[in-house]
Formats: C-alpha cells, structure tokens, sequence
C-alpha cells in the first residue's frame, strides 16, 4: 500500500492514520490539528455541514502546501486528509499532521498549513441551518482581488 | 470544445457541475464573461480561474481540450 499524504476523501477521518505518516526516527515533534464543526457561528446555530470539493486540484494544492513547508521548514513531513460530503457537529473535517525534528517548527509550519488551505485547496461548505443554508464564501477576509482575479503573487508562494 | 466546471453556489445557479463551450481559444476573461452572462450567474466577485487544476489569470488563454473550473472563494478547514 502506498500512502497518500495528501488527500480529499468521503469517509471519517482516522486521525491516528495521518500522524503515522509522519513518524520518523528524526522526528522530536509531531502537532495535529483537527479541523471539527462548530455547532455555533456568529449567534447562528448550525444543523449540519455540506463539503464540496474539486478533488483532484484540491489534493494538488494541499500537495503544493507541503512543497511550500518543506521550502521553509526542511525536515518537516506533512500529511493533510480533508473529509467532503455531509458532516454533522464534532465531526472532523480537516486532519494535518506535521513533523519535525524540534516543537517549534512543528507548530509554526501546522499553522501555516491550516492558512494556506484556507486560501487555495478548492473546498467549499455550505452551512445548513434551521432557518435556510448558504454557502460560505473566503473566511479569512484578508484577501481581495481589486481587479476581481487574483494576480500572479496570490496564486504562487 | 472547453469543459467548465462550476462549484458551490455557482453549480447551484447553473443547474449541473459542468458545462461545454464550443470555443477554440479565448481568454479567461472572456471565457468568464461569456459564461456569467448566459447563465445570469450573481455573485462573482472573487470568483478565481482555474486551468487544467491551476489557477490562472485573466490574460492566460483557455484552449481546447482545456478543462477550466469556475472557483469561488474557497471555506475548506
């Protein structure tokens, strides 16, 4: 069997399998974030989740994101499982594992993942609430392309 | 011919995940106005393009046999 680090699947994610990607004998550190769904978000109480995927761009990009890490933390190994399809409250959502030889790197560079799928995997949720559903758009709100595309330095590192 | 995938909010304006577009070669500007105006599609701001599963800009020109996605700001995580 050969391991996909990087992947988009329609099943609960076992986080236990994508932290033993990144086992290795040099490894001092391994971080996990675990992406759940909130029940609340801004007073609005919400039923369930709906995740939409371009699956094969989507594990493309989260494949970029671990180049961009190793780039700047070179002994990291990252592994990243984003779940689609229907997820109620506390399900996972999201899994990235990363590892590095001391906890800092660890750290820093599982933030940097997280950011960056916020801004480039092709994945999208659609909120279903008790009073309607919509889906919803860029929550970083930090980005905005004036001329309505992005430029060249939005889409490279 | 050009497949257009459409995603989110936009698949759900247009009906189906996926369109063809006879058209040789044109940009991604015009490829993206052409579609948003025979679809009526709202909300567009922000809307990226992608090439064969990566983002382009607005010159880069589309051809055939290209499969182009129409990508709303993205909310995975």
């Amino acid at each position: 069997m050969t391991l996909k680090l990087f992947e988009v699947i329609d099943q609960p994610i076992q986080t236990q399998e994508i932290i033993d990607k990144v086992v290795g004998r040099n490894v001092g550190a391994i971080t996990t974030f675990i992406g759940t769904v909130r029940e609340m978000t801004k007073g609005k109480k919400t039923l369930f989740l709906e995740y939409e995927a371009y699956v094969p761009m989507a594990e493309k990009k989260l494949e970029q994101i671990g180049v961009e890490i190793k780039k700047k933390w070179t002994e990291a190994s990252v592994a990243i499982t984003h779940r689609i399809g229907r997820l109620t409250i506390s399900d996972i959502a999201v899994v990235i594992a990363v590892s590095t030889p001391h906890r800092k790197d660890a750290y820093e560079a599982n933030e940097y993942a997280i950011e960056r799928i916020k801004e480039i995997v092709p994945i999208w949720k659609k909120e279903h609430w008790e009073d309607g559903e919509k889906w919803i758009g860029n929550q970083l709100e930090t980005k905005s392309y004036p001329k309505g595309y992005p430029e060249k330095e939005d889409i490279d590192d | 011919m050009i497949k257009v995938l459409f995603f989110a909010h936009l698949k759900d304006q247009v009906g189906v995940g996926n369109i063809e577009v006879q058209e040789d070669q044109l940009t991604v500007k015009s490829l993206l106005e052409k579609v948003v105006k025979e679809y009526s599609l709202s909300d567009i701001d922000h809307i990226m393009v992608s090439i064969n599963e990566e983002y382009a800009v607005k010159d880069d020109i589309i051809r055939s046999g290209d499969v182009v996605a129409l990508i709303p700001p993205v909310s995975g995580g």
